[in-house]
């Protein structure tokens, strides 16, 4: 049974939101490192970069596999986590925690509604 | 419509990740990649090979036969030894690269790739109905009888006699398992409740570590195998393992796979298999292509290399470079991970022959930017020194 926090909203490509004002911060979800397993690299957007929601703005890459990662929201790019970097296997042992992504600035916080609830998430992911 | 090893539904059990391999449903990883990985390195993992192909060749002609079709000298086999080999096209580029067994003195084992079976069993059917000797030999096609396990990795040796258990009656005889050596083969009878079952036992396997490949006929026989060893295993660090981390290990031990190293159109001496090719034998197929290169020097060669910058894992198809000011695009990664033993990128490609030497910088491109590597000797990964 996958862990997916009541208090986050999320992507059906499997990153979650949580927002702070007008920032929000990223990162990919407990389902998602499960099914990646053992995460070797995270490559991270550069700070200042806009997106738009959709858009593959980073890669998490396991033994196997390079996978994109979606930005659920568009904005600019305001932090990255360089501890990810440094250590991507914070990426499967705390996804909401010290393994989070980036922090961006929302642009259109109207899209937030288009992410999935927690219920909807979980429904999604067949649990 | 996938199939599927007598073992499956044990994979299901242990979790594990299934996805299709060469026409099979297989299992990927059962828990991590990496700890499976860790698992052969340090201890002991088993591994699934059902999907592997069987073809047993035997007959008065069957040495002579094999041997003008597979370039490594099968003379060299006492009874009950195997040896690595390879089937290539007139053309010198490689059907199949397998594993040959001499099981007795006019019999013997093919064990070869599962994506492989169907063209070997073409080539080999083909070969033999233009031989004049025809009828001196003997071929079937095994795979749909048998299942394999590989039992790999340092630990093996304190506990593979509670699984094989006495001694062998047929190929290398010795007391028990443990006895026989690299590339040796024996018959052992398992007992499973019902009797007796004659099983194959090599010390062979496809990982850098110590360990045996056993092949066994019938679905309850290779699962009877399968669950004594991980019960023997378990105590001593062993580890359900997939096709990932069989993928990894080989890697480090820069052992080629069909599909990425070699294909129909790429010779045992551009993949540096030189080592297995008798020329000295006679004619085989495939020969005066692989003499011509072998005097005259190839195009490209299979060079493997590690990552020098951080940077992401190399994968294949992804372009490799030369270095420094004029660098331009010279070859392509066949073979590419990130490496669990070392902890860098490290993989396979195919260059020119100028940067083929250990040493040679080159840079692989990932995603359109380039990332520094350096072609390093073969294998990658070294035990270290043991005591």
């Amino acid at each position: 049974m996958t862990n997916v926090p009541s208090d986050l909203r999320y992507a059906r490509t499997h990153e979650w939101v949580r927002v702070s004002g007008d920032t929000a911060t990223v990162g990919i979800t407990d389902h998602a490192q499960h099914e990646l397993t053992d995460v070797v690299f995270v490559e991270l957007p550069a700070v200042g970069r806009q997106v738009k929601a959709g858009e593959a703005c980073a890669v998490v890459e396991s033994v196997k596999t390079a996978s994109d990662i979606y930005s659920p929201v568009s904005g600019q790019i305001v932090e990255v986590n360089q501890a990810a970097v440094d250590n991507p296997a914070l990426v499967n042992s705390e996804p909401y925690g010290s393994g989070w992504f980036y922090k961006i600035k929302l642009s259109y916080s109207a899209e937030l509604n288009d992410l999935l609830s927690p219920e909807a998430y979980t429904a999604q992911i067949g649990q | 419509m996938l199939k599927r090893t007598p073992l499956f539904d044990s994979h299901h059990k242990l979790g594990g990740k299934l996805v299709e391999f060469g026409g099979w449903e297989m299992p990927v990883q059962y828990t991590s990649i990496l700890d499976e990985h860790l698992a052969v390195r340090t201890a002991a993992g088993i591994f699934d090979i059902s999907h592997m192909g069987e073809i047993q060749v035997s007959g008065p002609a069957a040495e002579t036969f094999l041997n003008q079709t597979l370039t490594n000298d099968l003379r060299k086999l006492d009874v009950g030894q195997g040896q690595y080999t390879l089937m290539c096209n007139e053309r010198g580029g490689v059907i199949d690269d397998l594993y040959v067994y001499r099981i007795a003195d006019r019999q013997y084992l093919a064990v070869v790739n599962a994506s492989r079976t169907d063209s070997d069993v073409e080539w080999i059917k083909h070969r033999i109905a233009s031989n004049p000797q025809a009828s001196d030999i003997e071929f079937r096609n095994a795979s749909d009888l048998f299942g394999a396990v590989a039992l790999q990795g340092p630990r093996v040796n304190e506990f593979i006699n509670t699984c094989i258990v006495g001694s062998s009656f047929a190929g290398t005889k010795v007391l028990q398992a443990c006895d026989l050596k690299k590339n040796q083969v024996g018959l052992f009878e398992f007992t499973a409740g019902l009797g007796g079952y004659a099983i194959y036992v090599a010390r062979t396997g496809y990982t850098g570590e110590d360990g045996f490949e056993v092949i066994a006929p019938f679905p309850v026989i290779i699962n009877k195998i399968w669950n004594r060893i991980l019960e023997a295993g378990q105590p001593f660090g062993l580890k359900p393992c997939g096709l990932g981390a069989r993928d990894t290990l080989r890697t480090e031990m820069c052992y080629p796979l069909y599909g990425h190293e070699l294909d129909e159109s790429t010779t045992p001496i551009e993949a540096g298999l030189g080592f297995f090719v008798a020329l000295d034998k006679g004619d085989f197929v495939g020969r005066s292509v692989l003499a011509g290169q072998k005097e005259k020097g190839v195009s490209k060669k299979c060079v493997a290399f590690k990552m020098t910058d951080k940077s992401a894992p190399p994968r294949p198809r992804y372009p490799i470079w030369s270095a420094g000011a004029d660098a331009k695009r010279i070859g392509e990664v066949v073979s590419g991970t990130q490496s669990p033993s070392l902890g860098i990128g490290i993989g396979m490609g195919y260059v020119p022959p100028p940067f083929a030497k250990p040493g040679t910088a080159i840079e692989i491109e990932i995603r359109g930017k380039r990332f520094a590597a350096v072609v390093v000797p073969k294998p990658i990964y070294r035990k270290p020194a043991s005591g």
